[in-house]
């Protein structure tokens, strides 16, 4: 940021200097559009952390959007099992660019106390996760603290990175298809 | 009002019913798994003809995470946690079922104290569980304010739970004999400020939907069941008490000291959603008034039961004494001592029966554990309650019936 | 009102002969019926004005490994409201052909009880509307609650046995 001249700023012609990206990665970390997909446990206390007293809309999150394509941040709460893995692979796959990544709990990290046989143990066997919350459930205060840590991602982000070679090994690796105007 | 006084309040499903076809075209909708108007992940193929559902099939399975086989693998003290997760809207209740019925198969005397403790405690997870169904229906109504002021109610029970177990949501509640510790004197304090608050919050929010025009209009005569297929379906809870028939497993078969208590069943006329919300929104009041009794008439006494051979003794004993200490070691390795048998066990969940039938073969782990999961087998009563009716209205009826996926897979 | 000794006197004048091994254990009368004859005896109940079965609580199956040819037991509890008593009846199938008469028509809600119990041990309930998997994927080609199967999916590549005790 350049110094600012107090006389001019009053005077009406102050001016700041910054780089895009810092600009960019404000405005999106403070509006960011959550996609709460929640199954189990943890969606109740996701439900907990939307409503009052943790309120999650001094982050700008309330508005939830329940379709991909409007949604900026997937927020996994609960158990994903086998049988949904697809399913949360193609909202994944279906939401525009840029797109982060929240993985509550223990189920959805790694898959918590079930090793069992019909559940997905964590949800970074299919999808790229940015931020992992661990607990079972998280209190409403540490899925707040991983929020924040997305923050701190989205504030950092390159506006470019979708295009970065870094980018694309990561989604070769997940077997996710990019689309031709990502591959500039 | 009885069945002749009540009027019939005409619902779009009528205008539908009216009309052979609505415009010919029968379309096929796919209703979930994932999908802001189903709290929980199941799916719904709707064909639909205009907005008027023909027929449904549903898919669950979602979130299966193989709880019976689970539990095969673990000791009785180790179960609970995975009760919890059943239906983890009101899992306190899931907990004390589950230590009831082990207490059953080792024939244990539990104390009177225990007994109302547990029924103080089950009383609030049934009224969380109802805060939140109801708040849903509200929020599907169109109603977002109904969402939040509950929450906020739930918040303190939730504070409640955490004086007694430490945990918010799924509790782990008690062990099997009574519990780790009496009422805290936080707890005595807490628990008085909620009876006293709780009641006016409670119907603040009430009146803003029970006799609120829109409200009913909206769900009156949706997603009606009659009380022959509610029974033959195999309904039990609030669902089946909205359709007329008051069964509940705490008058027919009392346990943990519930005949102590004076409290009435709510019973509905239509079996309709409105009936439902209303039926949830009276045992609220009920709970209430138990747990004012309960508390009111809190006996003296332990409060736990005088089972070395479940219970882990205390730890200034474990370090003093070497019985004290052989039986934390068993206990913590889960080598208790279980006589084999078969028990069925059911409590009276959030949503209806809650059974569990458990066969143990005398080792340290049972040798099957069936839930009776009232969401999984009341769930299939659904295509039933929404063929005829428009897309919306079936929204409202899943979501006053209270399904929750946990309890439904399993 | 009956109890437990009266129900299995009217129970055993009903059928004479395909009731065995009544127990009285818990409080709850369990007797093991014959597997060929358990639609009739579920259906002469339900119908029963006197006795008043008219609730169905729960079916599951339990599998017995060691014991040749009674592998399977299916085991319905039912629930009569009128006298506030409970029965529970088994049946035992053998491994070689894990088939009984589905009672969806009896007690409509028994139609996904019957679904998971085909889904989790692979009973086969004849004349069932739609007997398909349930709670796991249609693709899944075993039954995974019958004792040889363990509780982890078996493909797993990054969970060593080594460490827990499994060789």
């Amino acid at each position: 940021m350049g110094k600012i001249d107090d006389e001019k700023v009053i005077n009406g012609e102050g001016y700041q200097l910054t780089t895009l990206d810092k600009a960019i990665g404000l405005a999106r970390a403070n509006s960011v559009w959550p996609l709460p997909f929640a199954t189990s446990c943890c969606g109740i206390e996701f439900m907990a952390t939307m409503g009052s007293a943790y309120d999650m809309s001094r982050f700008g999150m309330e508005r939830l959007s329940f379709s991909p394509r409007q949604a900026d941040l997937l927020i996994v709460a609960g158990t994903i099992s086998k049988k949904l893995g697809p399913v949360l692979k193609q909202v994944y796959e279906q939401m525009a660019e840029p797109k982060w990544v929240l993985s509550v709990g223990a189920c959805a990290s790694s898959g918590g106390i079930f090793d069992t046989y019909s559940v997905l143990q964590g949800i970074d066997r299919i999808i790229p996760v940015d931020v992992y919350v661990p607990g079972c459930p998280p209190r409403p205060e540490q899925i707040i603290d991983g929020v924040m840590n997305i923050h701190k991602l989205v504030k950092k982000e390159s506006i470019r990175r979708r295009y970065s070679a870094e980018y694309k090994d990561l989604m070769k690796e997940y077997k996710i298809e990019l689309k031709e105007d990502n591959v500039k | 009002m009885n069945k002749e006084t009540a009027p019939i309040i005409e619902s779009p499903s009528e205008f539908y019913n009216s009309r052979e076809t609505i415009d010919g075209d029968i379309a096929t909708i796919n209703f979930g798994p994932t999908h802001p108007a189903t709290h929980g992940i199941f799916q719904n193929i709707l064909k639909v003809d205009g907005e008027k559902i023909i027929s449904s099939e549903q898919t669950v399975g979602y979130i299966h995470r193989a709880f019976e086989k689970l539990a095969e693998r673990r000791p009785y003290n180790q179960i609970t946690p995975i009760t919890d997760r059943l239906n983890y809207c009101s899992s306190p209740i899931n907990n004390l079922g589950w230590h009831m019925t082990v207490e059953k198969l080792i024939q244990a005397e539990i104390p009177k104290r225990v007994q109302y403790m547990r029924v103080i405690i089950m009383e609030l997870a049934r009224i969380a569980d109802h805060l939140i169904c109801d708040s849903v229906v509200g929020v599907d109504t169109g109603a977002l304010t109904s969402f939040f002021y509950p929450f906020q109610e739930r918040e303190k029970i939730y504070e409640l739970y955490e004086e007694i177990c430490g945990a918010r949501l799924t509790t782990n509640i008690g062990r099997i004999g009574g519990f780790e510790r009496d009422f805290t004197p936080v707890f005595h304090t807490k628990l008085k400020a909620f009876l006293k608050s709780f009641p006016k919050v409670f119907n603040e929010w009430d009146s803003m939907l029970s006799r609120n025009r829109i409200f009913m209009d909206r769900t009156r005569g949706t997603g009606p069941i009659s009380p022959e297929r509610a029974l033959a379906y195999g309904l039990t809870g609030p669902n089946l008490r909205a359709a007329g028939v008051d069964y509940d497993v705490r008058v027919m078969h009392p346990y943990s000291s519930y005949e102590d208590f004076d409290f009435i069943i709510p019973v509905g006329v239509n079996g309709d959603t409105y009936d439902r919300f209303m039926v949830r929104q009276e045992e609220i009041r009920q709970s209430l008034r138990i747990i004012e009794q309960a508390y009111g008439n809190l006996p003296e006494g332990e409060f736990k039961a005088d089972v070395p051979d479940f219970y882990l003794p205390d730890k200034a004993a474990v370090y003093n004494n070497m019985e004290a200490l052989i039986y934390h070691f068993k206990i913590v390795m889960g080598e208790m001592e279980i006589p084999s048998g078969e028990i069925y066990h059911s409590v009276e969940g959030g949503n209806g029966e809650l059974g569990y039938y458990l066969i143990s073969d005398g080792g340290r782990t049972p040798y099957r554990l069936q839930f009776r999961r009232p969401c999984f087998i009341y769930y299939q009563a659904y295509p039933e309650m929404i063929t005829g009716q428009t897309i919306s209205d079936a929204v409202i009826t899943l979501s006053s019936m209270n399904v929750i996926a946990g309890e439904l897979d399993a | 009102m009956l109890n437990n000794e009266t129900l299995l006197t009217q129970l055993e004048a009903l059928f004479p002969s395909d009731l065995s091994n009544a127990d009285f254990s818990f409080d709850l009368l369990t007797v093991e019926v014959e597997s060929s004859k358990l639609r009739t005896l579920i259906a002469t109940l339900q119908k029963d004005d006197s006795l008043g079965f008219a609730f169905l609580t729960l079916i599951g199956g339990v599998h017995y490994p060691e014991d040749v040819d009674r592998e399977f037991a299916v085991v319905y509890h039912i629930h009569s409201w009128k006298h506030k008593i409970r029965l529970r009846l088994k049946a035992f199938l053998p491994l070689s052909n894990p088939s009984i008469d589905s009672i969806c028509d009896i007690y409509p809600s028994a139609n996904w009880m019957e679904r998971e119990t085909y889904d989790f041990y692979g009973i086969i309930f004849t004349n069932h509307p739609d007997l398909r998997r349930i709670l796991n994927e249609d693709s899944m080609d075993y039954f995974p609650l019958r004792k040889e199967y363990t509780l982890e999916d078996g493909t797993r590549e990054d969970k060593d046995d080594r460490f827990f005790g499994r060789f």
